[in-house]
């Protein structure tokens, strides 16, 4: 019941999310400073999910070592999207990068 | 059923032999789609879509693995999938209920999450405005990282006509095709988590780190942006003792807070 509770939250605080402004489509326009904010929305939350996931493997303690898979494949990610500028690119060496230390370490 | 300019006509259409009409409220222009024309932008939209797929099957599966060992049930994990359709969110909702975490703090987790959607269908507006109330839930519905990447990119090198003619059949065909890999996806996920009971070890979870560092890394253009995801990435660990994982919203909104602040204070100096 819990678990059925959660699921219609957080399916009703999504779709709110992207439905508000597209119901109002032309009716409602941003201030400003909002839209600038938002724009910081999507680095900012990706970051915060990403930096942790990449430098506390295992959950508790932060791994800044060359023993770290993930830090040493999230490196190469980072290069690689600089140079290439393609997603995909990113995501498929970054995943073999990540295969190749896990399986070398 | 009538040939009368109707913009509720178009989520409601039958797949008729006849032609297909698509009205356009702005112009008042009575623009006939043939099927064919339907179907050839449904398949492009579909088509433009894989690459961002490549990155989003390995995520699903891991959801799908993940789920029963966090703590949701495999019709849970399907039902999240069906119905919150958000890869980022439902992640991090595995880990906070692996972490014990009750529902209220996970859906505001969702929210802060979700929040950079609020910008994609900022940018999509000028272009739902001749559409129906149906076209419009259905296009929030579908608004991922990756239907918006795709049909944002389209519609950049498209003309006007386009985006008021076909945007949202090849829209339909990149969200159909997300949403049914998606669940597809998760339900492999769940299969192979019952198969493999040590597959969370595999490390495919790095798929999601690298989806997201593609997609950061293109906002690094301004010292703002910069200092944003420095104090973001800073944060993070700062705060990854609080409970809750409320270390994430935290995080972001003190990087948020930041980036403004920065972003203002260089403008007004410019000024």
């Amino acid at each position: 019941m819990n678990e059925a509770l959660m699921i219609a939250g957080m399916a009703i605080v999504t779709f709110g999310i992207r439905y508000v402004l597209l119901a109002s489509a032309g009716h409602f326009t941003f201030p400003g400073w909002a839209k600038i904010a938002l724009d910081f929305v999507p680095p900012a939350v990706l970051t915060a999910i990403i930096v942790p996931a990449v430098l506390m493997p295992g959950g508790n303690d932060i791994e800044f070592n060359l023993q770290n898979a993930s830090l040493l494949a999230a490196c190469v990610a980072v290069v690689v999207g600089l140079i290439r500028k393609d997603l995909l690119t990113t995501i498929v060496i970054g995943m073999i990068a990540f295969g190749l230390f896990k399986w070398l370490l | 059923m009538s040939n009368a300019p109707n913009p509720d006509n178009c989520a409601t259409l039958s797949m008729g032999t006849q032609p297909i009409n698509t009205d356009d409220m702005t112009t008042g222009e009575n623009q006939k789609l043939s099927r064919k024309e339907i179907v050839r932008e449904i398949f492009a939209g579909s088509r433009a879509t894989i690459p961002m797929i490549v990155g989003a099957i390995p995520f699903g599966i891991i959801f799908g693995t993940l789920a029963e060992q966090s703590g949701l049930s495999p019709l849970g994990a399907i039902a999240m999938s069906v119905f919150v359709f958000a890869g980022s969110s439902q992640f991090i909702a595995l880990g906070l209920l692996a972490a014990g975490t009750g529902p209220l703090i996970i859906i505001a987790t969702t929210f802060i999450v979700n929040l950079r959607h609020l910008l994609y269908s900022a940018a999509l507006v000028d272009d739902v405005k001749h559409l129906s109330g149906p076209w419009r839930t259905l296009i929030a519905f579908g608004l991922t990282d990756e239907s918006f990447a795709t049909i944002a990119d389209k519609i950049r090198k498209s003309d006007d006509l386009w985006r008021k003619k076909y945007a949202q059949w090849f829209y339909l065909g990149s969200f159909s095709t997300m949403y049914g890999n998606w669940i597809l996806c998760t339900v492999i996920g769940i299969t192979l988590g019952e198969l493999f009971p040590d597959i969370g070890n595999w490390g495919l979870d790095f798929a999601m780190s690298a989806t997201f560092i593609g997609m950061v890394l293109p906002y690094l253009t301004t010292r703002p942006m910069l200092a944003c995801v420095l104090v973001a990435g800073a944060m993070s660990l700062g705060t990854a003792d609080m409970p809750h994982k409320l270390g994430l919203m935290v995080s972001a909104l003190s990087a948020l807070s930041v980036g403004l602040s920065y972003h203002l204070i260089s403008r007004n100096k410019k000024q």
